[in-house]
């Protein structure tokens, strides 16, 4: 691939999502609104035609103020949500790293949950075996390994959830705002091994509200505001509008 | 159909892990394990089978065949829907995260019910060798049976998680619907007991018809009639076909209600 080629093509997605008044969850409650004629929908639009592009070796911020539709956008790329309206286009593999250690379950041990969330993840059983240790090393959590998940602490959760994610180079990373956890010096490490897989050509979408790591990684920045493109360009550009708007 | 097929073999290793942790959570913490696959039909046999020769005399040959047979048809059942029907809601914090073909949930689950009947088997054939002193070799076509019952389940289990999706209610109406159906499956009484105009109940009773073929080879130790079979491939292929068209209609939206 060179570096002009398209990795993600994102073309006029909009998400709306059904808000009903109340959450209907039981079948009783269901007919009685529907007999009654108030089953009523409140179109709730959280991304309105948003089309851009990411090429190979970008590194892609996004930026936005809460409920600006930036974790749904991630949820598309991802595969996770489907779009109501658009077209997403993405080549290569993709690792989407939405919240650490979703995967995980909090009865199986350490050792148990690398196995299970890597292969969710769509590794082989043979390789996460091979790097296991690797895992587990760079966790620090070599002490931990047979102890169910539950038992641990929010940031051994993170430890070992990125360094499951980030065990292979993906093609694709898109991190939302999971380097806030674990403490400084974790955090340091976290972004010197994103910056080794920049180096090594991984295209990256960082949503973050920290626009001084915004500022230190990216090389581009969609700012979303209410679900609406504001403005998508070079990060200079951008960064300086959205910190004076 | 290919494409699925492909996707399948895809994540067979995730399928494989999904089964793994099932069958290890079950038995996590308890000493005897895996073991208690083959002692709890056994132990709820001997209680059933006293009850029902003291209490209440049926006119049953090798009465403890008879009720195992029943229970492991029903436990499977029981056990695999209602495991299949909870599988999306409770994999929904992972299905919100990381893209998962949805189905593979509910497949997971009536595979691990199944490895779990097949840990009882050996029980069943003890009982047989025991209680019989022969092991007739047309005692081995109950896997056809059970084979046509696994697809027969994969079909409620993906109906029933589209179901849970949107309406939790379910969870409460099935554990009433399966005790019915338990007691209309023939599993501790002759069906000869069941007057004439109430026979209809097993005519519409699906786990009658595996139950049947699953004792025509075990209890009886013959081939498995062939209209049985007929029927049991029928319902199976009739409840693939609306769990597999329900859940591609429906499990786009999934997210938005887990």
């Amino acid at each position: 691939m060179d570096s002009n080629t398209n990795v993600i093509e994102v073309e006029n997605v909009s998400m709306h999502f059904n808000l009903m008044e109340e959450r209907i969850d039981s079948l009783k409650e269901y007919i009685v609104k529907f007999i009654k004629g108030k089953l009523l929908y409140n179109d709730f639009v959280a991304l309105d035609n948003i089309t851009f592009n990411v090429q190979q070796k970008d590194l892609l911020g996004i930026v936005g103020l809460n409920g600006a539709g930036k974790s749904t956008l991630l949820k598309i790329l991802a595969g996770v949500l489907s779009p109501t309206t658009g077209k997403v286009k993405v080549n290569g593999n993709m690792v989407p790293l939405i919240e650490v250690g979703a995967g995980f379950d909090p009865d199986l041990t350490a050792r148990e949950n690398i196995f299970l969330n890597g292969i969710i993840l769509g590794y082989r059983k043979k390789f996460l075996r091979e790097h296991f240790d690797e895992i587990v090393d760079f966790a620090e959590l070599n002490d931990f390994i047979d102890v169910p998940v539950k038992n641990f602490s929010s940031g051994m959760y993170a430890r070992l959830g990125f360094s499951i994610a980030t065990v292979v180079r993906p093609d694709i990373l898109i991190v939302d705002e999971v380097l806030s956890v674990g403490d400084f010096r974790f955090q340091e490490k976290c972004e010197r091994r994103i910056n080794d897989m920049i180096k090594d050509g991984v295209t990256i979408i960082l949503v973050s509200h920290d626009m001084g790591m915004i500022e230190r990684l990216c090389t581009k920045v969609l700012w979303l505001d209410h679900g609406k493109m504001r403005a998508y360009g070079d990060k200079d550009e951008i960064c300086e509008q959205y910190k004076n708007s | 159909m290919a494409s699925f097929i492909n996707e399948l073999y895809k994540y067979r290793y995730l399928i494989s892990e999904l089964v793994v942790r099932d069958i290890k959570k079950k038995y996590r913490r308890s000493v005897l394990g895996v073991l208690w696959s083959l002692l709890n039909p056994l132990l709820t046999m001997i209680v059933t089978a006293m009850i029902f020769s003291n209490l209440f005399r049926f006119d049953i040959a090798n009465f403890p065949l008879y009720l195992l047979c029943g229970q492991i048809i029903v436990t499977f059942y029981n056990e695999s829907t209602s495991f299949a029907m909870s599988s999306i809601i409770e994999n929904g914090s992972l299905l919100k995260k990381v893209y998962i073909p949805k189905y593979l949930f509910p497949v997971s689950r009536v595979i691990s019910s199944c490895v779990n009947l097949f840990f009882t088997l050996p029980a069943l054939f003890l009982i047989l060798i025991v209680t019989t002193m022969s092991l007739p070799i047309a005692s081995f076509t109950f896997i056809i049976p059970l084979a046509l019952m696994f697809f027969f389940c994969l079909g409620v289990g993906l109906i029933l998680s589209t179901i849970a999706v949107y309406f939790r209610d379910i969870f409460h109406l099935y554990g009433v619907f399966l005790s019915v159906l338990g007691y209309a499956t023939p599993v501790f009484y002759p069906e000869s007991i069941v007057p004439d105009k109430y026979m209809f109940i097993f005519k519409i009773n699906p786990l009658y018809f595996y139950l049947k073929a699953f004792r025509q080879s075990v209890y009886e130790g013959q081939l498995p009639e062939f209209d049985v079979l007929i029927v049991c491939f029928g319902i199976a292929v009739a409840s693939l076909c609306v769990g597999i068209y329900l859940f591609k209609k429906y499990h786009n939206n999934f997210i938005l209600y887990i």
